[in-house]
């Protein structure tokens, strides 16, 4: 074949561009290659596909897309957890005139990998998966505003994933940390694939972030069942609000800003390069201006599960909810004043350091009063330590050191020497991991026996906990001493001897946290074993307080066949106390969206897309967008999107609720 | 798209209202004007300044903005039930920070950092 002809077909894609000569990844690939087979074959022979497509894939179910973003967030934590692992193993060795295991070129895919895949495709789908699953129950509806979307959201974040899981194996990542700066990731610096590989997935995960944010903002304003004013929202529904504002507000952004990188790369435009009027100090400005909203839009709906789990065991109703919904809102706005504490040391002067050195101490005020709210909450409280109890506890410790640090962090001086320092490092993974994940642990544990009819394992549940909580106090205090002693983050070999013990107690408390995860999974694993032994019919097995625990375990596909009225903030407890009794009868048919397999259908040809722009397949490029056009067109016209369940059928799952509930005595 | 049906498709409960001929002709004709004049400004140089052309320029184009969240976005105080008006002062509280920040912070940078240009005396 003529070279010319190779060019078009295949672009910048060689036999070379596969990484072969990295025993590494060959290894790594030949696992993955096998392991998913084995999977494919398993589907295959046990018939599943069929199922899979019909149930879940198509599905426009809110509460069925949330399993599946869970689903996603926990194949991504492998991924992500396996490159934080090998960084710990490398620093852990790589001293005395020892180079490590890891080459520079891989090392620095590795930590950049680490970094964009725990953030965008664990941390984001963990939160809007059990964003999408709790909210509708929470406030009485059937499913989101705009069910299609949510698949269509869903599919796009899984294509940004697959993206970046497609650049292990084919080409590379990026070498340029997770946020890609500039000039580093400029087409002179990087001419490779890898930044492409990653601006092209996080513009694809972005557009399903930011639809799956308009979504939920509509759903929450209005949809809300009759009576549930905005001040009578359970706490983790106004956090969600905040939240998908955020998202909404920020998200675009980083899809502007990794525009013009784009532009940059492709077309040599000069907005972030040394030369010609560029200035890359903008790249940074612009990143942070999305990037420090996006910290408070991991953690905030994570403060709501704590709000939730804190009142729900205790069997209290929460203290202050009126001042923990301002201080969400405080913190929303507040959170668009203080990017510039990601680069004090850039050479602002004093008056722009100052200001944002303050505003950055003042939003640790509405997050202390919060952590004063669960206190009191606790208070003279009635605490049942079941396992998403135990998380809030451990996140209460955990995090106020990561908060405390944080503050040390917002002081200018003090930040120019901490700046990039393994301090800096153990600080966002302390807020990170111990609010963030361990919220996540506390809302799986405390929603799971909603989602499936079964609760988790509490033996394997606490061998994760304290495997975790452990491992992330090993892994990490030593990384708060190197940074004061200024090691730097990013290394890859180190010079001074004296340094080895720390890193080889971080590497300890990295393998404690591999066994939590281990254990996490066993949980799982085992729990779906007794299920049976776990089971709860009562759709209510924590005595809680709000809505989602007035339905089934799991809830039926309409959720509510009344929609309930509201008439207190803790709506399910009031109901409860004033006699509530399940109507049995007058059910009438239940009008609901259709599922479609049009998300998955644009998520393939954004992948498409992504990939023919990262190998300048131009053909392939131009065809997926057109592809993508004309079906997202075709789907305009698509009339046939709604059904109604008919009444005899609601009428049939309530009666065998209603033996269940009986059965229950 | 479905599964609302108990929000209802009726817009008269608070929804914004759709739209007359007369008032998309209106918000047209008035965007085509507001488009028009900048373009002749700056094709003809009809003023002198640079400086000030530009922020003629800048503010034809808020007037443009706000035609279009009249005439085409159909918003006004009420629309939504107050929520449209709600989003609005926030995004307008969010583009001021960003923006006035942005030009505070990189007039600091440009001033401090940009190679060989400045002197250390002239720091902000």
């Amino acid at each position: 074949m003529p070279e010319t002809l190779t060019k078009f077909i295949f672009g910048r894609l060689t036999l070379e561009s596969l990484p072969l000569h990295e025993p590494i990844v060959v290894g790594t690939f030949i696992v993955v290659a096998l392991g998913g087979l084995a999977v494919l074959a398993a589907i295959t022979y046990f018939k599943l596909w069929g199922y899979l497509w019909r149930e879940w894939f198509t599905s426009v179910d809110h509460k069925k897309i949330g399993v599946m973003y869970m689903a996603l967030g926990l194949v991504m934590l492998l991924r992500g957890f396996s490159d934080a692992i090998m960084m710990r193993l490398q620093q852990a060795i790589a001293f005395n005139g020892s180079e490590g295991y890891l080459n520079a070129h891989h090392y620095d895919q590795i930590f950049t990998a680490h970094g964009v895949i725990m953030i965008f495709f664990v941390a984001m789908p963990f939160v809007t998966g059990l964003m999408n699953f709790v909210v509708p129950l929470q406030i009485g509806a059937r499913d989101v505003s705009f069910p299609f979307l949510n698949n269509f959201s869903f599919w796009m974040t899984v294509g940004g994933a697959i993206l970046v899981m497609a650049s292990l194996f084919v080409g590379e990542f990026a070498r340029t940390g997770w946020l890609a700066y500039p000039p580093l990731s400029g087409i002179n610096y990087s001419p490779d694939v890898g930044v492409d590989y990653y601006i092209w997935a996080l513009q694809v995960a972005g557009v399903g972030t930011t639809l799956s944010g308009i979504n939920l903002i509509c759903t929450i304003i209005k949809m809300r069942a009759p009576g549930m004013t905005m001040m009578r929202m359970p706490v983790f529904t106004w956090t969600s609000l905040c939240t998908n504002i955020l998202i909404v507000a920020s998200f675009p952004v980083l899809t502007a800003v990794l525009t013009l990188l784009a532009l940059d790369r492709y077309v040599g435009t000069n907005f972030f390069t040394n030369d010609f009027g560029g200035n890359p100090m903008m790249y940074v400005n612009l990143i942070w201006i999305w990037g420090h909203p996006e910290v408070y839009i991991l953690i905030l709906p994570l403060f709501g599960v704590f709000s939730e789990v804190t009142s729900t065991f205790s069997g209290k109703r929460l203290f202050g909810y009126t001042s923990m919904v301002y201080a969400t809102v405080v913190i929303t706005i507040l959170s668009y004043l203080v990017w510039l504490h990601h680069f004090f040391t850039m050479g602002s002067g004093a008056s722009v350091n100052s200001f944002f050195g303050i505003t950055t101490m003042i939003i640790s005020i509405p997050t202390g009063a919060k952590m004063f709210n669960w206190l009191f909450t606790m208070y003279r409280g009635r605490i049942r330590f079941e396992l998403p109890m135990m998380w809030t506890v451990a996140f209460m410790l955990t995090f106020v050191v990561g908060g405390m640090t944080g503050v040390l962090l917002a002081v200018p001086p003090a930040d120019f020497v901490l700046h990039n320092s393994l301090f800096l490092i153990a600080h966002f993974h302390n807020v990170i991991i111990g609010g963030v994940l361990f919220g996540l642990f506390a809302g799986i544990a405390y929603w799971w026996p909603k989602a499936f009819g079964f609760r988790l394992d509490p033996f394997w549940g606490k061998v994760s906990f304290w495997c975790w909580v452990l491992g992330f106090w090993f892994a990490f205090m030593p990384l708060y001493i190197l940074g004061l002693m200024g090691v730097t983050r990013r290394m890859r070999v180190f010079d001074d001897p004296s340094l080895q013990i720390w890193f080889v107690i971080a590497a300890f408390g990295a393998v404690l946290i591999a066994a939590g995860i281990a254990a996490f999974l066993v949980q799982i694993f085992v729990s779906i074993r007794r299920r049976e032994a776990l089971a709860d019919h009562t759709g209510d097995p924590w005595d809680g307080r709000t809505l989602e625990w007035s339905t089934s375990s799991p809830p039926p596909a309409y959720n509510f066949a009344f929609t309930p009225i509201i008439r207190d903030n803790d709506a399910w407890w009031d109901m409860k106390k004033a006699g509530y009794r399940r109507p049995l009868s007058g059910f009438k048919p239940i009008h609901m969206p259709k599922n479609t397999g049009t998300g998955v259908i644009l998520a393939v040809f954004s992948v498409a897309l992504g990939f023919g722009l990262i190998w300048y397949m131009w053909w392939l490029a131009a065809l997926s967008f057109v592809c993508l056009i004309a079906t997202a067109i075709g789907h305009t016209f698509n009339y046939h999107r709604d059904f109604d369940i008919p009444a005899a059928e609601v009428a049939q799952t309530e009666e065998a609720r209603t033996t269940l509930l009986a059965a229950q005595g | 798209m479905s599964a609302h049906d108990h929000a209802g498709h009726d817009h008269a409960h608070g929804g914004a209202a759709h739209g007359s001929l007369r008032g998309y002709l209106i918000g047209f004709f008035l965007s085509v004007i507001l488009t028009a004049i900048p373009f002749w400004l700056v094709m003809d140089g009809v003023i002198d300044n640079k400086q000030a052309t530009a922020v003629i320029v800048m503010a034809f184009a808020v007037v443009q903005i706000i035609v279009h969240m009249i005439f085409f976005l159909h918003m006004n105080p009420a629309s939504e039930g107050g929520w449209s008006m709600l989003a609005l002062i926030f995004t307008v509280i969010l583009v001021v920070i960003v923006l006035s920040g942005s030009l505070w912070v990189m007039y600091h940078l440009n001033a401090n950092m940009m190679p060989a240009v400045h002197e250390m005396r002239q720091m902000p």
